[in-house]
């Protein structure tokens, strides 16, 4: 068959049956893998939070409740009881200030307020650098620390927090966003509804950002 | 051109990145580990794949005037199909290439194998040459990401190799620049020099 010419309705018809041909493809495909997508990702939480809380035995998607930041923002978060106490609650959390794009993390902490464990759930930071940031390594310096005395910051800024080498902006962003975790935090850490909570919250969410305001100095 | 030498060409002979220096964009960026080498690698040869025996159905309805903007959309169309399965079916693998599936579409060999070779050639050999431009390229992506992985964080598909003496806390000391960007140029350009001293002795 001889090569069909250049003219101008043959472009135009061909482009346009190749682009729906591919549209149409990709629409079905995008159907076909949403709900398996969608489930991977849920489980991939679940996953995350199982990873950043003490032993706990209550249905996870019964306890997700959402958390608001000072910034207005909200993040779920899970607790996870064992009976009828609280043993932990994990926070799921991001920042954008990454080398590149958002990073979301799982942020778990001890009813106390201590962070028990972290879990990287989705960044794009720099492959074998800012990669790091999953490596027990890095990330088990915040085991077992309370962010009212352990200052989620890097050393480089006068934090408490060792970088990692050649990815201070991923270290920093981490912290940012574990920081950020714990705010929202502070505002139903005993396990009611925020509501309740909400007025004292404020204030003391007021108090914090005052503090980082006054602290910003040496950020960037 | 005989079956076997178009299946074979594009391991050695006509190897994407190491004789031909097509694809180096993404060559660079992703070889800094052997897994993510071959995961491209793989991906990208399916790509190439279904690309070229696609092109090669449809060349004769294509007029000239707009067949690279028609071969761009089937290859970002198989590249999303890549991207939204992988996601679907096979999270961690797709947790750990991240930006670089997306990047496919992008990767001129694709364009290049369905631009020279798919345009004009059967569909069947087109797809030969596919899979064989693809493992080429997925063999040089794998190389670099083991020189590199082993130089740059003393391992290989992430198993320690103890070549590089521990600090204190139990870490290798290792030459950090094989994983950064300049450790990409330093170990294609020795590669490029075995191969072609290889091919020509």
């Amino acid at each position: 068959m001889a090569k069909k010419e250049s003219t101008f309705l043959n472009m135009l018809i061909t482009l346009l049956v190749i682009t729906l041909v591919s549209a149409t493809a990709l629409g079905y495909v995008y159907e076909l893998t949403k709900e398996p997508i969608e489930l991977a990702k849920q489980n991939k939480n679940l996953e995350a939070v199982k990873q950043v809380v003490p032993e706990f035995d209550n249905d996870l998607n019964e306890s997700k409740c959402q958390l608001t930041t000072d910034e207005g923002v909200t993040l779920d978060a899970y607790h996870a009881k064992m009976g009828d106490s609280i043993v932990g609650t994990a926070v799921k959390t991001f920042t954008n200030n990454g080398f590149s794009g958002e990073v979301w993390l799982m942020v778990g902490f001890t009813p106390d307020g201590s962070i028990y464990n972290i879990s990287v759930l989705e960044h794009k930071e720099t492959p074998g650098l800012g990669t790091k940031m999953s490596d027990p390594s890095f990330k088990d310096q915040f085991m077992n620390k309370n962010p009212e005395t352990f200052k989620l910051r890097v050393k480089k800024d006068g934090g408490d927090v060792d970088a990692i080498t050649a990815a201070t902006v991923s270290s920093r962003a981490f912290c940012d966003a574990v920081e950020r975790a714990h705010r929202a935090l502070t505002g139903c850490v005993d396990g009611t509804t925020s509501a309740t909570t909400s007025s004292q919250a404020s204030s003391k969410e007021t108090v914090e950002h005052a503090q980082k305001d006054l602290t910003k100095g040496g950020d960037k | 051109m005989n079956f076997k030498q178009n299946l074979t060409k594009g391991f050695f002979k006509e190897n994407a990145v190491f004789v031909l220096l097509l694809g180096l964009c993404p060559t660079l960026a992703v070889s800094n580990s052997a897994i993510n080498g071959l995961g491209m690698g793989l991906a990208t040869t399916f790509v190439l794949m279904s690309s070229n025996i696609v092109i090669s159905l449809v060349k004769n309805f294509i007029p000239d005037k707009v067949r690279i903007p028609s071969f761009i959309v089937i290859i970002a169309t198989f590249v999303t199909l890549v991207d939204l399965t992988m996601s679907a079916y096979l999270p961690s693998l797709h947790a750990s290439l991240g930006i670089f599936i997306p990047l496919i579409v992008v990767n001129c060999i694709v364009l290049a194998r369905a631009e020279a070779f798919a345009s004009k050639n059967s569909v069947f050999d087109s797809m030969i040459d596919g899979i064989s431009m693809g493992l080429g390229f997925a063999m040089a992506l794998t190389i670099l990401g083991i020189i590199r992985e082993l130089l740059g964080a003393g391992s290989i598909f992430g198993i320690n190799v103890p070549i590089y003496p521990v600090d204190e806390s139990g870490n290798p000391v290792t030459t950090l620049i094989f994983i950064l960007a300049p450790g990409a140029f330093m170990v294609l350009g020795y590669v490029i020099a075995i191969i072609n001293r290889i091919r020509k002795a």
